[in-house]
């Protein structure tokens, strides 16, 4: 048993490399007809040094994949100011631009520095202004980072560019095992990198609440296992090997404990494990299949899907009355819960008319609305700050991830340059 | 099975071969031929015994191959179909006959969550193991493993390739 929770060897399957990943770019399909246009100039660049990415683009490409703002094109532009006094307000109303973003790019030493002004170009005022400064390796950080910065000061709500991504990408070998990979990129999908790579099936990738750490369930012994790994080191641990099933990892919200699905006992029920000491508690206990759960960000009691009335529903288990009740009531298939961070918004797969589709219920009205119309639509994940959902679908016959925001209006595609892709996972916010 | 009929081949020769020795010594030759004779006709009973015992197997194999490994399986259900009944059957009477270990794969069509279809692929699986289990076969031979929809034959959608993917495969330990 010792050996079931020793360290595995890093280096054995959890290789860091760029090469064959599966690049994934963003396709915008529909935009909300309220967005607000924005005219974003290419930041000044002053000094040798500097990085090759055009970071006034990046923070265009966060902005426009909200949905709630409109970047103008720069060939529209009839001027390219980088400071307050080359600002003519009338040359920004005459493109109908409401707001303007301007910014500079130096080098302070070893780091980068990017200092950026906001304009409200109808009131002719400056709305904010602010700096970013990092390594130049982490350039495309800071420039969602000053995406954030916009997005709060013009919507209320904090941004969530600057996240990252999990997902698991296939490549098929015809005849052959699939070639199965962890891959984590930014939210924009720049920057993947393979976190692990495995001709075994791998699956339901989740964060650790500090956003340092994944864990996942393997197939890579032949049987499934769930694993965590630290991010910065490569550090992998077993947490299971359990007959049957081990499946369908969630982090609570303090971090402390893993809800996890494992059929050892017979069927699918749902457990937590104590991290700290391995101590397994079996919470849901019942015949049928009980499997997904999910933590309400209380960490008081879990979402999970269960077949127990026929057909799978969600259900709520309170931890501290021990008791069950159906969350889901319109449908015959609603399953995998992921629940919004202010524990109003629950995202599920939802069957209707033959298709999956992902589908919202607000728990406070009860009102179930799609947010799809494609067909396979599954394994929904809302950004930290509520505002999208990444989900996986077909498209063209190959999975890929496609985003929606959580009132509907805007849609975008994540699709990968190859293979299939699918699960994604928003992080949590991450600390600087 | 095959080292095991070598096995009691091999008993059989050590056999007769320590009748031989044993008569080697005796004092009439009658006796010593009486003995050879039914040691020879014992061997011939076994031997007729085992081509017998061989060629059953074989046609308990041949009927399994024909029926195939692979059982499937209606949408969301793990409930034998008639067919996949049939196709076990023939697999139960062979498991009767040899010692082999067997591992039971689950697996489902794309449609639904993933974990879902896990635990639906080890339904799958176990349901195939329960009804050989109460057919007279050790639970202790067989092994499951539930690959959800993470392990299609069929790529691509449509009932024609879900249809294939809904299924439990036999396969050697």
């Amino acid at each position: 048993m010792k050996r079931l929770f020793a360290v595995l060897a890093a280096t054995l399957l959890a290789v860091i490399a760029t090469g064959a990943t599966a690049q994934i770019s963003i396709v915008i399909d529909e935009g909300n007809r309220d967005a607000t246009p924005i005219a974003i100039v290419p930041f000044a660049r002053q000094g040798a040094g500097l990085p090759a990415e055009d970071l006034a683009e990046i923070v265009d490409g966060d902005l426009a994949r909200s949905g709630q703002f409109l970047p103008i094109a720069r060939e529209d532009m009839l001027g390219r100011p980088s400071v307050e006094s080359e600002v003519f307000y009338r040359d920004w109303r005459a493109i109908n631009a409401r707001y303007l973003l301007i910014g500079r790019e130096s080098m302070s030493g070893p780091q980068l520095r990017v200092d950026y002004e906001l304009f409200d170009v109808t009131s002719q005022r400056k709305v904010f202004s602010g700096y970013e400064a990092g390594p130049v390796s982490e350039a495309r950080m800071l420039a969602h980072r000053v995406a954030d910065e916009i997005y709060e000061h013009l919507t209320g709500v904090r941004g969530a560019f600057a996240t990252k991504l999990l997902y698991i990408s296939v490549t098929r070998v015809p005849g052959g095992k699939d070639y199965s990979r962890l891959t984590m990129s930014d939210s924009d999908g720049a920057r993947p990198i393979v976190l692990l790579e495995t001709q075994e099936p791998l699956l339901a990738p989740t964060w650790s609440p500090d956003g340092k750490e994944v864990a996942y369930v393997s197939f890579e012994t032949g049987r499934p296992a769930i694993y965590r790994q630290e991010l910065a080191t490569g550090r992998r641990q077993q947490l299971t090997n359990f007959k049957g099933l081990n499946g369908a990892p969630a982090w609570s919200p303090d971090g402390k404990t893993m809800a996890m699905t494992l059929s050892k006992d017979g069927n699918p029920d749902i457990y937590l494990m104590d991290l700290a000491t391995k101590q397994l508690t079996q919470v849901v206990r019942h015949y049928a299949i009980d499997t997904e759960p999910t933590w309400m960000p209380d960490g008081q009691s879990l979402l999970f899907t269960s077949d127990r009335g026929g057909k799978p529903q969600i259900y709520r288990y309170d931890l501290r009355t021990g008791k069950t009740e159906r969350v889901t009531h319109e449908g015959n298939y609603n399953a995998r819960a992921r629940v919004s961070q202010d524990g109003r918004s629950v995202v599920m797969v939802h069957q209707q008319d033959g298709r999956f589709q992902i589908a919202v219920l607000d728990l406070v009205t009860n009102r179930l609305t799609p947010l799809t119309s494609t067909e396979l639509d599954e394994s929904p994940s809302i950004a930290p700050n509520g505002s999208m959902v990444l989900y996986a679908t077909k498209y063209a016959e190959r999975g890929i991830l496609a985003a929606v925001a959580v009132d509907g209006d805007a849609k975008f595609r994540l699709p990968a340059r190859e293979g299939d892709v699918r699960e994604p996972a928003w992080s949590p916010y991450l600390s600087r | 099975m095959k080292h095991l009929s070598t096995a009691s081949k091999t008993v059989a020769l050590l056999f007769s071969a320590a009748l031989l020795v044993a008569c080697s010594g005796s004092d009439t030759k009658e006796q010593d031929e009486a003995a050879a004779a039914a040691a020879a006709a014992a061997a011939a009973a076994h031997s007729a015994q085992q081509a017998e015992d061989a060629a059953q197997l074989a046609r308990l194999e041949e009927a399994a191959a024909q029926v195939g490994n692979v059982f499937y399986f209606e949408y969301d259900s793990s409930t034998l179909t008639p067919e996949a009944l049939n196709a076990v059957n023939a697999h139960i009477a062979l498991l009767h006959r040899n010692t082999e270990n067997i591992r039971l794969e689950g697996h489902t069509d794309e449609r639904g969550t993933r974990e879902y279809n896990m635990a639906l692929g080890e339904r799958r699986a176990n349901s195939v193991r329960d009804y050989m289990v109460a057919n007279g076969i050790s639970s202790m031979r067989i092994e499951t493993i539930s690959y959800g929809e993470e392990r299609p034959v069929a790529y691509g959608s449509g009932e024609a390739n879900w249809a294939e993917n809904r299924r439990v495969e036999l396969k050697p330990q």
